[in-house]
């Protein structure tokens, strides 16, 4: 009797436990990207595998933090939306190496750390904008075009330190080497309508004022505009322009990524690889693809409707995007150099 | 008449009848306080002396010279505009009668509940090309595009200093109007006897008199000027403040980043050392006649509209015009309202600001006090001006400066419990409410310190001397004495950094603990996406709290002189 009851005992507290243990499975995530976008995903997520996520959103300063709380740091994955703080956490060796065969399935080669350090979650397109009034189909087709003369004062672009454009000009260094790049640069600089403002959106807007005629902006704002209900006026910006995918005859578009990686010290290194391989599967995939306009990296998720309309079969820049990355600092100090903010 | 100059011999007096025991107490942990909060500087400081990459050079050569001169540039225009604006309506409500005055005392405060972002992004909205005003003109004069005509650019360095004056101007306000209620109506009085014009009266006897104040709200409003990235970021100036984020995020270069920071803390000191030469060239004292109601200028006709608008103007600018577009862009979304997560962004606001008012109170208390008690001891004076300097840095860099002595002390504590008691202990301050409330404190003391001291240092030593001879200890002096007599002085302490600390955005971001957000951070995720109408709501609510103590402010400085 005594034993029974012991054992009865025992299976309860073991039960309880059990319990206990699953509910406060959690996972903790810094992330770059804000929360309204990342929300419904990690909801759905905690839906199915039961997993409490915790959030602290910020612009700037996480990889900071991350870096000074070291080895009891609660952080478990740092999400970003560029390429740029998941190189920089790689190399300050912040990030553990996944291993994961979902997420190896998943993400093509060319947008994941070889070690599994970094993993790109979508990916998005540089492109121009240009003006359908004033700028004729074929007057442009490449990055390098823009320095052309032709174009003095009808160009807009957000600050060239901004990170997507430091990504734009790493590439260039990355493949024309830095000297080119400088000359490259200094030329769009003297090609600038104003001085770089604003937001990618904004340039766009600016096509429409007729304030300049080319603009830089990455893909899905152009989806974002055309789709905006709450601010009706964003469709009249998209439909004044035309897209551009530059470099169509050679390398191709540059691309970027929005992804993540799994921290040194994660206290919960488990939730955070299923978290990831979450992410790389069909459902968010399609999440991004429909929500924010974005490419999914999954090859096989099919793309918004919006999106295989204007952007359907464009060729993307293979470079690995390690190789841009690493070029991001000299980008810096070259915008410094030209005065491109000035 | 009572003015009394302090000598030398009755400053020590204040520090010789009990014993040194008492004081040496008080400037013990004064120290330690302004110790603590000069850590973030300190770890400011190292990160500039031991960058990773030494850019310096690249910075010196290409960006820096545009960082310092815009700069000035922008400090000087919000300075000079907020004198003019702060000390021309603070006389008019004070000194003279002319209609709507009595509602202008409190109404011309209002500005300062509004964040420089939120008045930046909502002008914008306004001014710029797709904006209704530029819109309406061109129905009139048929122009189609940007290139037909001209018309002010919003987003330029100009713009940024009519939107920070516009905020900021208040800081004067405030400071120059409770210098001028509490002027001696004596001297008024007795210039008005030899012969002054009221204008003479004012140049040559209440704006002298009024000169500290003036300064410390002066340097209140460069010091915010030399700080905000906000406005700065969105117009694109160039400031330093933006170089420094710029450095930062996109060269990937704190040590850099922390270098200009540095250099802007030098601007910082000469700042403080202006402000202090101002002050300390006259000290003087009232005791009786300050209680004598004020005897106002009757203005009329002309004058008296006049006056109106120049009261009206700034608050118009500053608080209807973006208020009331924040009602109308929230106006479709009040149903977020009676969500519990907006409930709950709120209750975050006020607890963080709340808790790090009082505690700055405190410390700028002890630090006041205890240089009152010591002021031949030039070390802690040093001190108490070392630990201001936190106010100088932009919020981002602060909150990594907290972040590098706080992970620390964590890391360090939890070794130990590994070590000895194989116990780990964790973070036990990095990514809590504390390392928030924290970074406030560091940033926003000087503000309680400039208004704890403008307050204690009108009350004639000779309180201290009649109290102290009577056998009361430092304590009970602070809390029997001086305590009734600033009373109106640490209200407004506290409510300034109240309001402040409900604004600031960059610090808390980034240090806040898991699923934590404020109504700043609701306001920022959004309107940095250029979504305004998504975050009215909320900058609405952080505009109307910051309205409670702002009137709360007014009465109480009125009621300095009228109660009695």
């Amino acid at each position: 009797m005594l034993r029974k009851s012991l054992f009865a005992f025992a299976t309860l507290t073991t039960a309880l436990t059990f319990n206990t243990a699953a509910q406060a499975e959690e996972v903790n995530i810094y992330s770059y990207r804000q929360t309204f976008l990342i929300e419904p995903l990690l909801k759905a997520f905690s839906e199915q595998t039961g997993i409490k996520t915790n959030v602290v959103f910020a612009k700037k300063g996480l990889l900071e933090r991350l870096e000074h709380e070291g080895r009891n740091s609660p952080a478990d994955i740092l999400l970003t939306s560029d390429i740029g703080p998941l190189f920089d956490a790689t190399e300050k060796d912040l990030f553990a190496p996944l291993s994961s065969d979902i997420v190896n399935q998943n993400v093509p080669a060319q947008y994941r750390d070889p070690e599994g350090r970094w993993i790109g979650l979508t990916s998005r397109a540089r492109l121009i904008y240009a003006s359908k009034d004033r700028v004729k189909e074929g007057e442009i087709t490449s990055y390098e075009e823009l320095a052309d003369p032709k174009w003095k004062g009808r160009i807009c672009t957000r600050s060239g330190k901004h990170t997507y454009n430091l990504s734009l000009i790493g590439s260039m260094i990355a493949h024309h080497g830095e000297a080119e790049a400088e000359i490259w640069l200094s030329a769009v600089k003297e090609n600038l309508a104003q001085k770089p403002q604003g937001n990618d959106r904004a340039q766009v807007k600016a096509i429409k004022e007729g304030v300049c005629d080319l603009a830089l902006g990455n893909s899905y704002y152009f989806g974002h505009m055309l789709t905006n209900e709450k601010e009706p006026e964003q469709k009249a910006w998209a439909e004044s322009v035309n897209l551009v995918f530059p470099n169509q005859n050679d390398r191709g578009t540059h691309m970027n990524i929005s992804g993540a990686g799994v921290t040194k010290y994660a206290p919960h290194p488990e939730a955070a690889k299923k978290l990831i391989e979450f992410l790389t599967q069909e459902q968010a995939q399609r999440y991004y693809a429909d929500a924010n306009f974005e490419f999914p990296v999954r090859p096989d998720t099919p793309r918004s409707a919006l999106i295989e309309k204007y952007m359907s079969n464009f060729k993307g820049d293979s470079i690995n995007l390690q190789e841009v990355s690493a070029q991001r600092s000299a980008a810096a100090k070259l915008v410094d150099k030209v005065g491109f903010d000035n | 008449m009572n003015t009394h100059l302090i000598s030398s011999s009755t400053k020590s007096f204040i520090t010789r009848p009990t014993g040194a025991s008492n004081s040496t107490g008080w400037y013990i942990s004064s120290w330690g306080a302004a110790l603590l909060v000069a850590l973030p500087v300190l770890a400011v400081f190292y990160l500039a002396l031991f960058p990773e990459e030494n850019i310096w050079r690249h910075l010196a050569d290409t960006v820096l010279p545009v960082y310092i001169i815009t700069t000035l540039q922008l400090m000087i225009g919000v300075a000079s505009f907020s004198v003019i604006i702060g000390v021309t309506t603070a006389w008019l409500v004070t000194m003279c009668q002319f209609p709507g005055k009595r509602y202008f005392e409190w109404a011309l405060l209002l500005p300062f509940a509004v964040p420089a972002y939120v008045i930046a992004y909502i002008y914008t909205d306004l001014l710029e090309f797709a904006g209704p005003v530029q819109g309406f003109l061109r129905d009139i004069f048929g122009w189609q595009s940007a290139r037909d005509y001209w018309f002010p650019h919003i987003r330029s360095l100009p713009g940024a200093i009519t939107m920070l004056t516009l905020v900021l101007y208040p800081y004067v306000y405030l400071m120059s109007r409770a210098a001028f209620l509490e002027q001696s109506m004596s001297l008024k009085d007795a210039s008005r006897l030899m012969g002054c014009t009221p204008w003479q009266s004012f140049y040559r006897i209440s704006l002298p008199i009024a000169r500290p104040s003036i300064a410390v709200g002066l340097s209140l409003v460069s010091m915010e000027t030399l700080n905000d990235f906000g406005t700065v970021d969105y117009f694109a100036v160039q400031s330093m403040s933006a170089g420094i984020y710029d450095t930062w995020l996109n060269m990937g270069n704190l040590g850099g980043a922390a270098q200009i920071a540095t250099m802007m803390m030098i601007f910082v000191v000469v700042l403080i050392t202006l402000e202090r030469v101002a002050r300390a060239k006259q000290k003087q004292f009232h005791s009786t006649d300050r209680f004598k109601a004020i005897q106002v200028y009757p203005l009329r006709g002309t004058r008296g509209i006049l006056a109106f608008m120049a009261c009206l103007i700034p608050i118009l600018l500053g608080f209807i015009i973006p208020v009331i577009l924040l009602l109308v862009y929230s106006a479709s979304h009040l149903d977020q309202f009676f969500t519990t997560d907006f409930l709950q962004h709120a209750s975050h606001s006020f607890l963080l600001s709340g808790g790090a008012a009082l505690l700055c109170l405190v410390l700028a208390v002890l630090l006041t006090y205890a240089k009152r008690l010591n002021p031949k001891r030039i070390g802690l004076t040093s001190a108490v001006r070392f630990s201001s300097l936190g106010y100088a840095l932009p919020g981002a860099v602060l909150a990594i400066g907290v972040i590098i002595p706080l992970a620390a002390f964590d890391n360090w504590v939890d070794a130990i419990m590994r070590s000895q008691f194989n116990l780990s202990t964790g973070l036990l301050l990095s990514g809590t409410v504390f390392a928030v409330m924290f970074a406030y404190c560091v940033r926003f003391l000087a503000v309680a310190t400039g208004a704890v001291d403008s307050s204690l240092s009108k009350v004639t030593p000779t309180m201290d001397m009649a109290a102290r001879s009577l056998g009361m200890s430092p304590g009970k002096t602070l809390l029997k004495v001086h305590f009734p007599l600033i009373k109106g002085g640490l209200l407004t302490a506290m409510l300034v950094v109240f309001v402040d600390c409900m604004k600031e955005l960059p610090a808390t971001l980034i240090l806040r603990p898991f699923n934590y957000d404020t109504l700043a951070t609701f306001v920022y995720q959004y309107a940095s996406d250029e979504q305004l109408e998504q975050c009215a709501l909320a900058a609405l609510l952080i505009v109307l709290v910051g309205i409670i103590p702002v009137i709360l402010l007014s009465k109480s400085i009125t009621g300095t002189r009228s109660a009695h």
